[in-house]
């Protein structure tokens, strides 16, 4: 089905919403408490259009597509709306951009871009609580930047269905909180950080990617979880060679965006002080470093005395079911086709 | 996967993840999902909330519990009593899938009459389920189609597991829930690459693709596809016969890749023995550990993140591993310190990469990954069987009823009990498993800061077992078994059964595995890790 957005012409399949059609069509309508996951809202009111033929101004995250349908979002009073609505945001919070995590990725910045707004025009109000949260290891709450779209409690209800997060309070003193409104370190929250990835803003941050970059000097690899056999697509933020921080591919089977603990903060044992950096080979009970021709010869004439001395099935060998495939089928090929045993395993068992 | 193969003809997870959201009913036996598959367990509950009926059969009160209209606590390692007595009922009341029975599985007969022994109050008295629920239990499996089952280690690690597999592979053919979109029978894989390692064939009785090593024309193909001859066609050892033969001097050298013994596996104290009598031992690690220090050479190996290869997940999705940064040191990639042995010895292998080796070769020589190729996975992976360029992958197995081995097979089976139980001096039932922030022997989790959840290991025990022995809770208790003891703080939750005990092997200091049995599966040689019997002591 075709509607049109602007003068232009966009396909959209049915079931989409306006915002949905519009941002597969390239075009920007500033909106906060939407995402694909955490599904409808309607409750920030940013995201509104002008619809021919429909009265006053149409939520467009709320609002299916129709065939033929006519859009509108930049008419003077679209961003009237939509001004007021970012202008009493940030003044209701301490929404200050220098040293906040989500510079360059934050929803709520880009709409005040867009809309072109410095400052708010309200007196700022900016400090409701003496701190943020920061009871918890891996995932800290700082309130005062929460905008109360609601996408941290959906999502930890509904879609890692923890049931940790909720709203307490009403209106303008409407609050995000942990079970009974427990600090978060001491409430029923699993760390899953799947808060942080659905905040729109610098609220719920990861600990461990505070002060690490700026978003836009990182660059996303995706690959897959090391741990436990789901398979997670992670995507990996990069600075240089440092991950700064981890987050599930939003489109990547089968985890569509979650993750657990682990899988989000478990990454960084890779940059371990302690890793095996040479061969080793043990003498009068130490190790002494040893040179890759050293060892493997070493290796390749005990294996082969062993070999001749005893038979091909005196020597065994275990693999990892934790490193990639072509490391298991090279080292079932050695022992198989050079060593000529099938004394080869690993701990599918356990 | 033994127990699978046996009834299937193929060891997997028949169905996907995807599914499980969309599930109508499904049972988790022996499975702590939101603690071992977190993310499995985020479908499983989503699907509760849209509806979906959860059983859960566990020892434990876990977490899953919350989300169960049924729940069965069952003694543990009675697996196999509590899924006949289900069948049981299933066949006596008449509520089975004959078309599905008839249709595509053999040896009907033999299952009846081994399960009509197993009468709800038979079957009540050894797993201690009220005979009622049993009923409920198989009355719901039977109204609701289809249903899905879950297990992972609860279910496979006794000295029953391949029978606890069979007997959840039955239920499942009597009640016509495979070949199905969110039925089927579902192992979830421990590991991110134990799917891979036995699909590559690094298990002693078969080449990559499951082609079996004493099949002539599988060697034939293998020794054509590595210009070799006389590829050996005897089965190899298993992991606890290779241990044994380190002291046993059968084994001289051994090559140990990435893998813990020392902690994992069970009866530490044994274990370390037979390291110990190792003539000649090899590791390739990214740390030190406790198995390291037994090795006479160690090869730095390139971590996750520092070279370019394939997982393959539960759900048999062969997924993309990307590099990222160079390994520290002179570290090397694994793949490539098994190619310069091989050279040594006068091979020269072709493969220079992760890529190299499975497009050239992994994707050539097993069948149902013939199709999957690096280029197709740069996205989503694609799950076997895939065997051709053009094949979209496949998301379940066994479709319309047709198993690998054309019909599925009942392998009925009796209960028997773990082999170590609870008596007079050690009158309590020792469990381990795994806790959410901390994986394994912590080589990784340890030094990535999740001890800041959980830094020590514990004792788990009941409220009335604490209270009658008079332990507080975090109060340093003795747990011993026959094999070792360790003191460690009670950690005393409603999670755990009167009677039982339950530990991790997370860390070396209190680790379950210094009390751990080494009996195992007779076939599958898989350790009772589930179950032996311990004495707690107050201090």
């Amino acid at each position: 089905m075709k509607l049109i957005i602007n003068g232009k012409e966009i396909v959209a399949q049915p079931g989409m919403t306006v915002l949905e059609a519009a941002k597969a069509g390239g075009i920007y309508i500033p909106s906060l408490c939407y995402h694909p996951r955490t599904g409808q809202a309607g409750k920030c009111r940013v995201c509104v259009v002008e619809v021919e033929g429909m009265r006053g101004l149409q939520v467009s995250c709320n609002l299916k597509v129709q065939d033929g349908m006519s859009v509108k979002t930049k008419t003077p009073q679209v961003l009237a709306a939509q001004k007021l609505v970012v202008d009493l945001l940030l003044a209701t919070g301490k929404h200050d951009c220098i040293a906040c995590e989500s510079n360059g990725k934050c929803e709520l910045q880009d709409a005040a871009y867009y809309l072109g707004i410095e400052r708010a025009p309200f007196k700022y109000d900016d400090i409701h609580y003496a701190e943020g949260d920061k009871s918890a290891p891996f995932v800290r709450l700082d309130k005062d930047k929460c905008i109360s779209c609601g996408r941290c409690v959906v999502a930890c209800n509904n879609q890692v269905v923890n049931e940790v997060l909720d709203f307490a309070q009403r209106g303008y003193r409407t609050e995000i909180v942990c079970d009974d409104d427990k600090p978060m370190g001491d409430s029923s929250c699993v760390q899953c950080g799947e808060c942080s990835q659905v905040c729109p803003v610098g609220a719920i941050v990861d600990v461990k990617s505070v002060g690490k970059a700026r978003s836009w000097e990182t660059k996303v690899v995706r690959t897959t979880c090391p741990y436990c056999g789901v398979g997670c697509q992670l995507d990996l933020h990069m600075k240089g060679d440092q991950i700064v921080q981890v987050t599930g591919t939003e489109e990547g089977s089968p985890n569509k965006g979650k993750l657990c603990v682990k899988g989000r903060y478990g990454y960084d044992f890779i940059y371990a002080e302690d890793r095996l950096t040479h061969p080793l080979i043990k003498e009068n009970g130490e190790f002494r470093k040893a040179s890759w021709d050293e060892a493997i010869n070493l290796v390749a004439s005990k294996f082969k005395e062993a070999i001749d001395k005893y038979g091909p099935d005196s020597v065994a060998g275990v693999s990892c079911a934790r490193s990639i495939n072509e490391d298991s089928y090279n080292m079932q090929k050695l022992f198989r086709g050079v060593f000529k045993t099938n004394n080869i395993d690993h701990c599918a068992r356990t | 996967m033994a127990g699978l193969a046996a009834s299937f003809g193929s060891g997997a997870m028949t169905n996907s993840f995807g599914e499980f959201a969309k599930a109508k009913l499904m049972l988790c036996i022996g499975t702590n999902m939101t603690e071992a598959h977190p993310v499995a367990s985020y479908y499983v509950k989503q699907a509760v909330k849209n509806g979906m009926t959860l059983i859960v059969a566990d020892p434990r009160k876990q977490r899953l519990v919350k989300y169960a209209e049924l729940f069965a606590q069952l003694k543990v390692g009675t697996d196999v009593a509590f899924l006949n007595g289900l069948m049981n009922v299933l066949i006596t009341e008449d509520l089975y899938d004959k078309e599905f029975v008839e249709k595509n599985c053999s040896d009907f007969d033999k299952l009846k009459e081994t399960v009509l022994k197993y009468t709800p109050e038979y079957a009540a008295k050894i797993c201690g389920v009220e005979p009622e629920i049993i009923r409920k239990i198989a009355r719901k499996m039977a109204s609701v189609k289809p249903g899905a089952v879950c297990y992972t280690l609860g279910i496979t690690e006794h000295t029953c597991g391949k029978n606890n597999v069979m007997s959840v592979a039955n239920l499942q053919m009597l009640l016509g829930n495979l070949g199905v979109e969110c039925g089927g029978v579902n192992p979830l894989r421990g590991q991110n690459n134990v799917q891979g390692a036995c699909d590559m064939g690094a298990l002693p009785n078969v080449f990559p693709g499951y082609q079996k090593v004493v099949d002539p024309a599988a060697r034939e193909k293998f020794e054509k596809a590595w210009g070799v001859t006389g590829l050996p066609d005897k089965n190899g050892l298993m992991i606890p016969d290779m241990m044994a033969g380190l002291a046993s001097k059968k084994v001289r050298a051994f090559w140990i890749f990435g893998e813990n013994l020392a902690n994992s596996e069970p009866d530490i104290r044994h274990v370390e023995h037979e390291l110990e009598s190792a003539e000649f031992i090899v590791v390739n690690d990214i740390f030190p550990n406790e198995t390291t220090k037994f090795a006479d050479v160690i090869f730095p190996a390139a971590a996750w993140c520092e070279d370019e290869g394939t997982f393959t997940s539960s759900e048999r999705r062969v997924n993309r591993v990307r590099k990222i940064k160079d390994a520290p040191g002179e570290a090397k990639p694994n793949w490539w310190v098994f190619q310069q042995v091989a050279k040594a010895f006068g091979q020269e292998w072709p493969s220079n990469s992760g890529p190299e080796i499975w497009d050239n070769e992994v994707s050539k020589l097993a069948p149902a990954l013939g199709g999957i190729k690096y280029v197709r996975i740069e996205k989503d992976g694609l799950q076997w069987p895939c065997p051709t360029a053009e094949h979209p992958g496949t998301t379940f197995l066994h479709k319309e009823g047709k198993f690998t081995h054309g019909k599925g097979i009942f392998k009925a089976v009796e209960w028997t009990p773990p082999a170590e139980v609870e008596d007079a001096e050690y009158p309590f039932v020792l469990s381990t498993g795994r806790r959410l922030s901390q994986y394994h022997t912590r080589t990784q989790t340890g030094r990535a800061g999740m001890d800041a959840i959980y830094k020590r290991e514990t004792a788990d025990m009941s409220p009335a077992d604490a209270e009658r022995l008079g332990i507080k809770n975090g109060e340093i208790v003795l747990v011993k078994s026959r094999r070792g003891e360790v003191r460690v703080p009670a950690r005393v939750t409603e999670e755990v059964p009167k009677g039982m005990v339950w530990m991790t092997f997370h860390f070396r200091e209190g680790n379950a595995n210094w009390l751990t049995n080494t009996a195992y599966d007779p076939e599958t040689r898989t350790a009772e890790y589930k179950a032996c019997a311990v004495n707690v002591v107050k201090l």
